[in-house]
């Protein structure tokens, strides 16, 4: 039997590299192993992806990417297709649940300096990452075709006519039309199906490749290859991805199965925070919902948007409010740059940098909050002091992570 | 001696050549591609049936009562028509005085000549607009009733945009430090009767 198994791989193997690349990515890919609980989100991710991928599939066989059938074919998945409201509560939570990993698995980056030297362009492709899949949670919301989808949309593609000159011309392509309707629903729906997944999984592939080639970071931040075993040329302080880890994240993944199953089952709209109330009302083009806010996810940099109320520097406030938001984003990219501090981890950075990081985490957080509520004077003022302080956290830090008291880096990763 | 030499200068040459060719392929084939990409593009632009979507549509407004508010779909936009009492038209004034107003005299280009005036309308107490934030795009929610608490004291009705907090008086003019720049739309307009609106055109041939 293994006799036969091993001349069938080895048929293989003379064809195909394929216990090559199990042992380069897997039982000889050698992780830090000090990973702690920050680090189960990276496989958690992909998790998610998988899950969207089959459930995503499922969902476009009785989908209707039309203005006036979307709404009803999405109400005909969840009541007369067996199993279709499970499906698309799977689908659903999973959008949001792979923001929530994704952030945790950003801010254990921003924790340990994991975007540092060497693992720039692994930080950058991570960026890219995200940016898609916030379009794909973009685009994926305009799909149901309710009052949120249409309003969401609209809000959006009015961005792009924020930009001079060639804003309106930019956003009738965007469009497919002079204003938001069937053609742009069509559009969103192949992006969201085809142009996005596709990318998104280029990306995770090109994001593993390169996280293999500089290897994993750690909580110490120190690099376990400068200290490799003489004789097997091995780091030290590394344990094969597999079985070790792979056994580690078949924890996090129950864990998280555990959660993710009791909000499909017990809570999938999450009281209006994953699916919002005003979506289960089909899009009204005459009227605009009273209260409108997007999915927690992205209510941070719709704070910052709206936080700009007055003109400067002759640019007006509605194209400052869009040029701050997608900064805000994409200041994220920068960080490998914006930090000077002489080692990479918290765990010897000084008290600066941990009062800047909790600061971030605080207007991260308190911005994401007004983001869901109307605006009124005090919430707008507020929203503008933490866009302040957000934006300081990333501007100021190549000054604040060099003068701040550091201790020394450990030689090897502590148990 | 002589012949490395002239191997040396063949090879030369023959180097200088494959330059020239890659440099020239890949001219070519970057035409190629621009080429390609363009129908592609293009066909992302509004489309023959979008563009001839944008008939204007007749409104009898005979039963609009003063102070109520109707709602007109033209070119899968809503655009309000607003029947104003003479208190209403009032507000305008005590609006420009306080100086609450970006553009109280609508001086940017939201409106045709016709609706360039203290009004923003052809007749006065009659105002049309499109009901579209000119912020974002949301449709404003519209509040007549004066100083409610959420708006504040000095709110003597008009429009509120849920979206992103901007306000406009009841002439569509915005509020100054807000977030939309300019005040809300006048579309092209015209009475065909006394009662009977044109929206979309200025006249029943141009349309």
């Amino acid at each position: 039997m293994s006799k036969e198994k091993n001349s069938i791989m080895s048929w293989i193997d003379k064809r195909f590299p394929l216990t090559a690349n199990w042992k380069a990515h897997l039982t000889e890919y050698y992780a830090p192993k000090n990973f702690n609980f920050w680090y189960y989100f990276g496989s958690l991710a992909f998790l998610v992806l998988v899950n969207q991928f089959i459930t995503g599939i499922f969902l476009t066989m009785n989908y209707k990417p039309d203005a006036g059938l979307a709404f009803s074919s999405v109400e005909y998945i969840m009541r007369d297709v067996d199993y279709g409201w499970l499906i698309r509560y799977m689908h659903s939570t999973g959008a949001s649940m792979f923001f929530v990993v994704v952030y945790l698995h950003m801010f254990r980056g921003m924790m340990y300096g994991s975007y540092r030297k060497p693992r720039e362009l692994l930080w950058l492709i991570g960026m890219g990452i995200f940016f898609v899949l916030m379009s794909l949670a973009f685009t994926g919301y305009i799909l149901p075709w309710g009052q949120m989808s249409y309003w969401g949309a609209q809000v959006i593609v009015s961005m792009f006519g924020a930009i001079p000159v060639i804003g309106d011309t930019l956003s009738h392509w965007l469009l497919g039309d002079f204003m938001l309707s069937d053609a742009a629903l069509n559009r969103f729906f192949a992006y969201h199906v085809v142009t996005l997944p596709i990318l998104l999984l280029v990306l995770v592939v090109v994001h593993i490749i390169a996280l293999h080639e500089v290897g994993s970071n750690n909580p110490d931040g120190i690099e376990i290859k400068a200290n490799r075993d003489p004789q097997t040329n091995i780091p030290v302080d590394g344990i094969p991805f597999h079985p070790y880890y792979t056994v580690k994240d078949i924890f996090g993944v129950i864990a998280f199965l555990i959660v993710f199953s009791g909000i499909i089952f017990f809570a999938p709209e999450f009281g209006g925070y994953f699916l919002e109330h005003n979506n289960f009302i089909p899009a009204n083009t005459l009227q605009t919902p009273d209260h409108i806010a997007p999915v927690w996810y992205f209510t941070p940099y719709y704070s910052m948007l709206r936080a700009v109320t007055i003109n400067f520097l002759g640019v007006d406030a509605k194209l400052w409010g869009v040029i701050l938001m997608a900064a805000s984003v994409i200041i994220f990219a920068f960080l490998p740059w914006l930090d000077r501090s002489p080692v990479k981890s918290i765990r010897y950075k000084g008290p600066i940098f941990k009062f800047a990081l909790a600061m971030f985490v605080l207007s991260f957080v308190v911005l994401g909050f007004l983001g869901m509520k109307s605006p009124t004077p005090l919430y707008t003022l507020l929203a503008q002091i933490f866009t302040f302080i957000y934006f300081a956290f990333f501007i100021l830090m190549p000054w604040y992570s060099k003068i701040d008291k550091t201790k020394p880096e450990p030689t090897r990763v502590k148990e | 001696m002589a012949d490395t030499g002239s191997s040396f200068k063949i090879e030369k040459e023959m180097n200088s050549r494959r330059r020239f060719l890659v440099a020239a392929t890949t001219v070519v084939g970057g035409v190629a591609t621009v080429g390609v990409a363009t129908p592609f593009i293009l066909s992302m632009m509004p489309s023959e049936r979008a563009k001839a979507a944008g008939a204007p549509v007749e409104v009898d407004i005979s039963k609009l009562e003063p102070g109520q508010l109707l709602l007109v779909e033209w070119r899968g936009k809503v655009v309000w028509v607003l029947k104003r009492t003479p208190t209403m038209l009032e507000s305008l004034d005590l609006l420009e005085e306080e100086g609450l107003l970006a553009d109280p005299d609508s001086e940017k280009d939201q409106q045709p000549e016709y609706a360039k005036n203290h009004t923003r309308s052809i007749k006065p107490e009659t105002l049309v607009v499109e009901g579209l934030c000119t912020h974002l795009g949301c449709s404003p929610v519209f509040r007549k009733d004066i100083a409610p608490e959420d708006l504040g004291e000095d709110w003597l009705g008009g429009f509120f945009c849920p979206c992103h907090g901007s306000k406009f008086d009841l002439a569509g003019r915005v509020y100054k430090n807000l977030p939309a720049p300019t005040n809300l739309v006048v579309p092209p307009h015209t009475y065909l009767s006394d009662n009977l609106l044109l929206i979309g055109a200025e006249s029943k041939e141009s349309a």
